[in-house]
């Protein structure tokens, strides 16, 4: 039986508009606008008590918004009951319901819906075997492993067919193993049913590996929506540079003399700014372990920059090694690859870092 | 109570309207049955006879009275002197079934509770039999010594009835704190240089105290109310026998039943209040983090034999009341000897014969009671958790407060307010059978409540969210998942409000007014009243042991099957 021609979900857009919320003076949400598009696979990603549960229940209809509002698939929603918005959400904890076996479990929004019996229990049989598990559909909860109870809560959802299917933090209670292999399970799902998806975590690795878009979240304010590479390679702000990945910073301030801008870092050390670079006000330049290199402290020739280092500390990581580099008085990261028989830098020594002027960044917070 | 509204924040309504036709229900109930009785109470107290115009002459007639002002001390000091009999049977208890490695530990708190299953006043007249002035016990002591104990004359029988009988809300209370404290801060204690009796006074004392106090308020607030024990044991100079007495007697306008109200309640309010004053702050229960309970250690022989010794006779003393009972239902004639002359089975013909009417009565008022009791439990347990309605605590508060009303306030209330109202066929409203139901429903609700209120803050919302997600309205999802998942705690409430219920004396004896309407208690005690009597009241007496007994035994077997079946990990 092909499962998936059985369950048809639509693909549809997802736009949230001008949303402000507040739990007392705690202004949780603010302002927040984005578009997801139709059968994307999307993630809200940020560090803890950012806000991105209470968004996503606000989608769910289980919290109200001061202002703005939600639209599926160009329908306003913002003032429906969660019964009546046909959003699935698959939830942190799953949610099982420990008094029904796990198909009563799945059949439960059919017969909400006031379905056949008989079709009911053709759609169950879909649902479970669409998540592997048409085998287990007599077992309780509670004597199912943690990610077959994920698997569970997941065909419950696409069940009824959902307009869109939320998922908040779903790998946070499995472990490390598990999270991998579920996540491609999710990621092939969403694929296979071409379902519009909000993502919610706060890893940005799960974000970055099964993700179409991101929107990046902290304290209440989308940072920088865009695809994972475009996130890391072009991020908006300090904030998304440093989230995504390991980022150095070096603090310092820009002078205009008449040859043209340059970067003073804090300490003295001078770097010209190319011509064609934007640099916004209050801005520190930052850039990816892996772009800068090390040589000795001769001055390199060709036109990257040369900053003048110590070395620090190093750590060998396998395929790399990392060194710590002080430059004045801030510490920076440094990737360099391994080659076996290579002579490393030895710790105390003076050396140079290089950088090729086109992968610096220049961010304000 | 009308002050019910939804909430009409700056976002939506946060409560359907079904909810808030919920809670106007419940409101209006709670105020018909409990808040204006006992308000009509207060009225009547506080007014000149006949008029409505305030005095305090009936409160100065009360304090000039001396008899009233015997009876006020004298239940004062029964109350005072049965929590302090009763701290002394649980302590040793409590103590040694939590702290040493102590063989029969299970059964000790099982037997402990046995005699929370028997009307304290069916008690009374086993223990007459035993400890009387012609019992077995001072007969004996007679023959062998020539002197005799006065175990149950006058205020020391009530407080020896009531002490046996009330003493495992003590060791249940003092037991459960002593099992949550974390091993670990009596071992730091240790650690830091504190052994023996200093640990037990400053470690193990202090964290147990809350526990401690929550039992013995129940114990001084349940003995201040009892009306049927002193009443049995020809006690009458105490206030809750001489409210009954005066309404009786002179009748339901005489201000002084009123007045005497007043007094229990201000006493039983007073006394929760002060124990939840002593307690605020002070639940350690959540200082616990796994390994909990006290280290358990290996008794030394001289221990040993002076703790089984200890227990076993208290446990003598606890079972004393059952056996005598069971000896006196089965006795053809039972006085001036240890033991009956010969035994008979006639009294259970008799019970079960022309005295069905009281069993069958009893099944069907208290199935009702608990079954209101659950309703309103169920319901304002989930106005309390899960909605935001203005006022919904309020719900929960009245409903509680009906704890600190005692059952002859209640009865006195009903009186009063429902005597004038008539049914159609010109009887009194007050003494329609019904009314002993709601005066029941009433008086247990606090139970059915706790029970529930317990069973749903142990579901995560996240299932009901899960439900509503899938497209259930909130009343489907309180029927599909809610009410489901709360079956144990409803079970648990209802049997708890149906086995207390059927035992129930103190509004009931206010309220009968034929004895074709008597539940069993009531017949109970007017056997009791007559030595031709105790036979088949001792009879009855057993039979309601037994139905109470069963019922907790059936239940306790359900919740564990279907927490079981569930595997309910959440
Ligand atoms: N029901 C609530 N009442 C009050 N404050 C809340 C509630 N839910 C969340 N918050 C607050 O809102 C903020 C965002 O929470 P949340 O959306 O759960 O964060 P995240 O899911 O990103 O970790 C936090 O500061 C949290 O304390
Ligand atoms: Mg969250």
């Amino acid at each position: 039986m092909n499962a998936i021609a059985s369950i048809s979900t639509p693909a549809l857009a997802v736009d949230i508009e001008g949303i402000n919320l507040s739990y007392g003076a705690n202004h949780v949400l603010k302002d927040v606008n984005l578009t997801i598009r139709p059968g994307e696979f999307f993630a809200f990603l940020g560090p803890s008590g950012c806000g991105k549960t209470t968004l996503l229940r606000l989608v769910a209809g289980f919290n109200q918004s001061d202002t703005g509002r939600i639209m599926i698939g160009g329908k306003d929603i913002s003032n429906l009951p969660p019964w009546k918005r046909d959003v699935g959400m698959v939830f942190q904890s799953y949610a099982l319901w420990p008094h029904m076996t796990v198909r009563r479990n799945v059949a439960f929004g059919l017969e909400e819906r006031g379905v056949a019996r008989a079709e009911i229990e053709r759609r169950v049989d879909i649902a479970l075997d669409l998540v592997g598990l048409g085998h287990l559909g007599e077992r309780r909860p509670s004597q199912l492993s943690g990610g077959q109870q994920q698997r569970v809560a997941v065909a419950r959802t696409v069940a009824v067919e959902p307009k869109v299917l939320l998922l908040d933090e779903p790998l946070s209670n499995l472990d490390a193993k598990m999270r991998v292999q579920v996540r491609r399970e999710l990621r092939d799902l969403q694929r296979r049913l071409g379902l519009t998806t909000i993502f919610v975590t706060h890893d940005q690795e799960e974000a970055n590996t099964i993700c179409d878009r991101i929107a990046v979240m902290n304290d209440g304010v989308i940072q920088q929506i865009g695809t994972p590479m475009e996130l890391y390679e072009r991020p908006a702000n300090l904030f998304v540079a440093n989230f995504l990945g390991t980022a150095n910073i070096l603090a310092g301030g820009i002078v205009d003399s008449g040859t043209g801008r340059h970067f003073v870092i804090d300490g003295g050390i001078r770097v010209p700014i190319a011509s064609d670079a934007t640099v916004p006000k209050g801005a520190k330049l930052v850039f990816r372990p892996q772009h800068a290199g090390l040589t000795g402290p001769e001055s390199p020739s060709g036109n990257a920059l040369a900053l003048p280092c110590v070395i620090a500390h190093r750590e060998f990581l396998g395929a790399s090694i990392r060194y710590g580099v002080r430059i004045g008085a801030t510490e920076v990261a440094v990737d360099v690859p391994f080659q076996s028989g290579e002579e490393l830098l030895e710790i105390g020594k003076a050396a140079t870092l290089t950088l090729p002027q086109r992968l610096l960044l220049w961010l304000a917070a | 109570m009308t002050a019910i509204l939804a909430t009409v924040s700056a976002k939506r309504l946060t409560a359907t309207p079904g909810q808030i036709a919920l809670a106007l229900a419940i409101a209006a109930f709670l105020g018909l049955f409990l808040v204006l009785p006992v308000a009509t109470v207060l009225y009547v107290a506080f007014t000149e006879k006949g008029t409505s115009t305030f005095t305090l002459v009936n409160i100065y007639d009360f304090v000039r009275t001396e008899l009233f002002m015997r009876s006020l001390w004298n239940s004062f000091y029964v109350s005072a002197m049965s929590v302090v009999w009763a701290s002394v049977v649980a302590l040793p208890l409590a103590y040694l079934t939590t702290r040493f490695a102590f063989r029969g530990a299970a059964l000790v708190q099982t037997l402990g509770f046995l005699p929370l299953i028997m009307p304290p006043f069916v008690g009374a007249v086993a223990m007459q039999l035993f400890f009387g002035r012609n019992g077995s016990v001072n007969l004996l002591l007679d023959d062998w010594f020539d002197f005799k104990i006065g175990f149950m004359e006058g205020l020391n029988g009530v407080i020896f009835v009531q002490s046996v009988h009330y003493f495992p809300f003590i060791l249940i209370n003092l037991s459960a704190a002593l099992r949550n404290i974390d091993r670990a801060m009596e071992e730091a204690a240790q650690n830091l240089g504190s052994s023996g009796f200093r640990l037990f006074r400053r470690i193990v004392f202090p964290l147990a105290m809350p526990g401690y106090l929550a039992g013995a308020s129940l114990v001084f607030v349940k003995v201040f109310d009892d009306l049927a024990t002193p009443l049995l044991l020809n006690v009458k100079d105490m206030l809750a026998p001489q409210a009954y007495l005066r309404v009786t007697s002179i009748g339901i306008a005489d201000p002084m039943g009123y007045v005497i109200s007043v007094v229990l309640v201000v006493a039983s309010v007073a006394a929760m209040w002060l124990s939840a004053l002593a307690l605020k702050g002070r639940d350690y229960s959540t200082t616990q983090r796994g390994g909990g309970g006290l280290a358990r250690r290996v008794m030394t022989p001289f221990e040993a034999v002076y703790g089984y010794g200890v227990v076993i006779l208290i446990l003598a003393l606890v079972l004393a009341p059952h056996l005598g009972l069971l000896l006196l239902s089965f006795a053809t004639i039972w006085s001036f000897s240890p033991l009956p002359d010969a035994y008979t089975v006639a009294h259970y013909a008799r019970v079960f014969g022309e005295s069905s009417l009281y069993i069958k009565n009893t099944l069907i008022y208290a199935s009702i009671a608990g079954g209101i009791d659950i309703v309103l439990g169920v319901a304002i347990a989930y106005l309390v958790l899960r909605t935001k309605l203005v006022g919904r605590e309020w719900l929960d508060w009245a409903a509680s407060a009906a704890l600190a009303i005692p059952g002859v306030v209640l009865g006195i209330g009903y009186l009063r307010m429902f005597y004038g109202v008539t049914l159609p066929d010109g009887t009194p409203l007050a003494s329609f059978w019904i009314m002993i139901v709601l005066a029941l429903a009433i008086r247990r609700l606090p139970y059915a409540l706790r029970a529930c209120h317990a069973a749903l803050q142990q579901i995560s919302v996240s299932l009901e969210e899960a439900a509503e997600n899938l497209g259930a309205t909130k009343a489907r999802t309180v029927r599909r998942v809610v009410v489901p998942l709360m079956a144990g705690g409803i079970l648990a409430g209802f049997v708890t409000s149906f086995s207390t219920a059927a035992v129930e004396l103190s509004a009931t004896l206010m309220l009968v007014q034929s004895n074709s309407d008597a539940p069993l208690a009531y017949g109970l005690y007017v056997f009791m009243q007559s030595a031709a009597g105790r036979g088949p009241g001792a009879a009855l007496g057993v039979v309601a042991v037994l139905l109470v007994a069963l019922c907790t035994f059936l239940s306790q077997l359900i919740i564990e099957r279907s927490q079981k079946a569930k595997g309910m990990g959440h």
